[in-house]
């Protein structure tokens, strides 16, 4: 029980005052981006970047991980008191949830929630503890083009299965992997797409392409819908559950922890899909199946746990082969390469301190989110009254000056401003932004492992070939592409598909 | 074309204890006057939840109020870049002889900040405003 341990010690490194502050200031303004639609804790994070870098790597990551979590969280009471999911895998909880509400039954739908976070994140957070070394342990043996192979897959996922139209996910993807290309060539020392720019050969920072499609992306988008007959919120009191409530949740807790943590934690996450599912289980398995749709508890524990287990689960992948299946993932990611850590499978041993302290503070988190959100509900509820105006000044402002921190260039802000009108005209035309984050990210990443695979073959194709693992994986990524063509052809087209110009979740990816 | 007569009494009403006090006026006014009522609910729309804009609930309510009045009335509710312009404007619209709105208690700051629909309706408006406070009650 050597992780156990490890664990422990990440414990008590943890539960420093001081990192223990980060987590509550982590958990607190995670929920607060959480509750508010339209801004998500991918978001959060990255506009935090330039602050934390004067920060120890471990209280910085303590404070994100806050965040992710407190977004996952705060997601929820949105989706109960107003109907409008704060992020998109909370889709599923606003629907028995809202009903709840209506119903009167507010407190205990939030309640719920808060708990059944609690649960699928401690579990999942143990989960994670108890995979990552194990899967990183695999993980340093495998060659170049077997990692290359993973990676592919982990794009071809989140773009074509994952997302509701493959063509837009494709079209995202691609813009991710261009911008990845812009700068110096890390092999022959070219610059490549700089447009004769000095400041593009140095490559784009990660914070301003993240900045400038999430939070101007998004306040461009606000601002061209800015006033709206405002939405009607049910009052809530103190979250509560009654006797029958606990007897009625904690079944769909595990099960929706059990669905959530494998899907988080497969290089392909996404909590779309375990949330969906596990509202089906549990409508499947209710001996009450009549009163879904009309506000059953079990829709919305369920989903509720299955969102927080996968949050969990991501981290498998990311901490293991330092592969962030999630928008906010892989804002973290780059908050690594900020410090010099190489993300990867050695992270686990050349960096077990910050890995081990990183997985105790979620548990520190997880418990910190439970005791001070159940009493704050009421005052997150009133969060949604801040004026569009005010709130979207501040986003621009930290925006921006996170975008000049990077190198103190007036050319970010430039920059800044061609990402956020990109990311508007993304949203505008119901493109995700996950594909696009993603290939920014894994891009040079993806170059520098093919490029590797290339150089040991001498050049030659098949040499992406060479290992069991890789063709396992290419092999792998055809089946799933057949069954998403499959899908589109079988089933067709959902009726409720989000409509680009009213949808307000489309932005918002974890 | 609006339900009421020109010269109708116009209330800027919200669904809590001002717009009520503001609303028991204007029915006062109006069956003393003999004229019509004319009930505005508007908000900026900027942010997600405005508790000043009311629901189906409130708005049932109030429906049922107007009708025991026993008035000739309409209500209105709309969306607007300044909620004072909506009012006066919708004033203008039917010749209204008063406004009736409900003070809230504002400090100098909040005023400053938030600035006072009620405020600016009394400044701006180009006819008689009544203006009232929770506890006033009309004889």
């Amino acid at each position: 029980m050597g992780d156990l341990d490890l664990l422990w010690g990440g414990l008590q490194a943890a539960a420093t005052p001081e990192n223990l502050m980060y987590a509550a200031i982590g958990v607190l303004l995670g929920t607060f981006v959480g509750v508010l639609p339209g801004i998500g804790p991918a978001m959060a994070v990255a506009l935090l970047l330039p602050v934390t870098f004067g920060l120890e790597p471990t209280s910085a990551f303590i404070m994100f991980a806050g965040i992710y979590y407190g977004g996952m969280y705060g997601g929820s009471t949105t989706s109960i008191l107003l109907n409008t999911p704060g992020e998109s895998a909370s889709v599923m909880t606003a629907i028995e949830g809202n009903k709840m509400a209506k119903a009167g039954r507010a407190s205990q739908a939030l309640a719920t929630a808060a708990i059944g976070s609690f649960v699928a994140g401690t579990i999942g957070t143990l989960l994670v503890a108890f995979f990552a070394p194990k899967l990183a342990g695999i993980a340093v043996e495998i060659g170049a083009p077997s990692y290359f192979a993973v990676m592919v897959l982990a794009l071809v996922m989140t773009t074509a299965v994952l997302g509701a139209s493959p063509l837009r996910g494709f079209i995202a993807l691609f813009v991710g992997l261009t911008v990845g290309l812009i700068g110096q060539d890390l092999n022959t020392g070219q610059p490549r797409l700089s447009l004769g720019l000095p400041q593009l050969i140095d490559r784009i920072d990660i914070v301003v392409v993240a900045v400038g499609i999430f939070a101007l992306g998004e306040a461009f988008w606000v601002a061209a819908h800015l006033r709206r007959t405002p939405l009607q919120i049910i009052p809530v009191g103190q979250p509560w559950m009654g006797r029958d409530d606990w007897r009625r949740s904690w079944k769909p807790w595990l099960r929706g922890t059990a669905l959530g943590f494998p899907f988080g934690a497969i290089p392909a996450g996404g909590a779309e899909i375990p949330t969906f599912l596990s509202y089906v289980t549990e409508r499947k398995l209710s001996r009450r199946g009549d009163e879904f749709g009309h506000g059953a508890i079990e829709g919305v524990a369920g989903p509720e746990a299955a969102n927080n287990a996968s949050a969990a689960g991501m981290f498998v992948p990311m901490l293991a082969l330092g592969l962030p299946v999630t928008a906010t993932a892989s804002v973290m990611l780059a908050a690594l390469q900020g410090y010099g850590i190489q993300p990867g499978p050695q992270l686990m041993t050349e960096q077990s301190d910050l890995v081990w302290t990183l997985l105790a503070s979620l548990l520190i988190g997880n418990t910190l989110l439970l005791v001070l959100n159940l009493p704050l509900a009421p005052l997150w509820a009133r969060l949604l009254r801040i004026p569009r105006p005010q709130l979207y000044a501040g986003i621009l402002f930290f925006a921006c000056l996170g975008a000049y921190a990077t190198n103190l260039d007036a050319f970010d802000i430039g920059l800044l401003l061609a990402f956020g009108l990109l990311g508007l005209t993304m949203r505008r035309f119901g493109l995700p932004v996950l594909p696009l984050i993603l290939g920014v990210i894994l891009g040079p990443l993806m170059e520098s492992k093919f490029r590797e695979a290339l150089a040991l073959s001498g050049g030659d194709y098949s040499g992406l070939l060479s290992e069991p693992l890789a063709v396992v994986v290419y092999v792998l990524i055809a089946l799933l592409l057949g069954v998403a063509a499959l899908r589109t052809r079988l089933v067709p087209v959902r009726a409720d598909a989000p409509d680009p110009d009213r949808s307000d979740d489309e932005l918002v990816s974890r | 074309m609006s339900a009421v007569r020109p010269g109708a009494v116009v209330v800027a009403w919200t669904p809590d204890a001002f717009g009520e006090i503001a609303l028991a006026h204007g029915v006062h006014e109006a069956t003393l006057r003999g004229r019509d009522l004319m009930v505005v609910n508007a908000t900026k729309g900027d942010s997600l939840v405005d508790p000043a804009y009311a629901g189906s609930e409130a708005m049932s309510s109030l429906t049922d109020t107007l009708a025991a009045s026993g008035l000739a009335h309409e209500v209105r509710q709309q969306v607007g870049l300044d909620v004072a312009e909506v009012v006066l404007e919708l004033a203008r619209e039917v010749d209204a002889r008063l406004v009736v709105v409900g003070l809230r208690r504002r400090t100098p700051v909040g005023k400053l900040i938030m600035g006072s629909v009620a405020q600016r309706v009394i400044l701006d408006s180009s006819c008689p405003v009544l203006a009232v406070r929770p506890g006033e009650t009309p004889s």
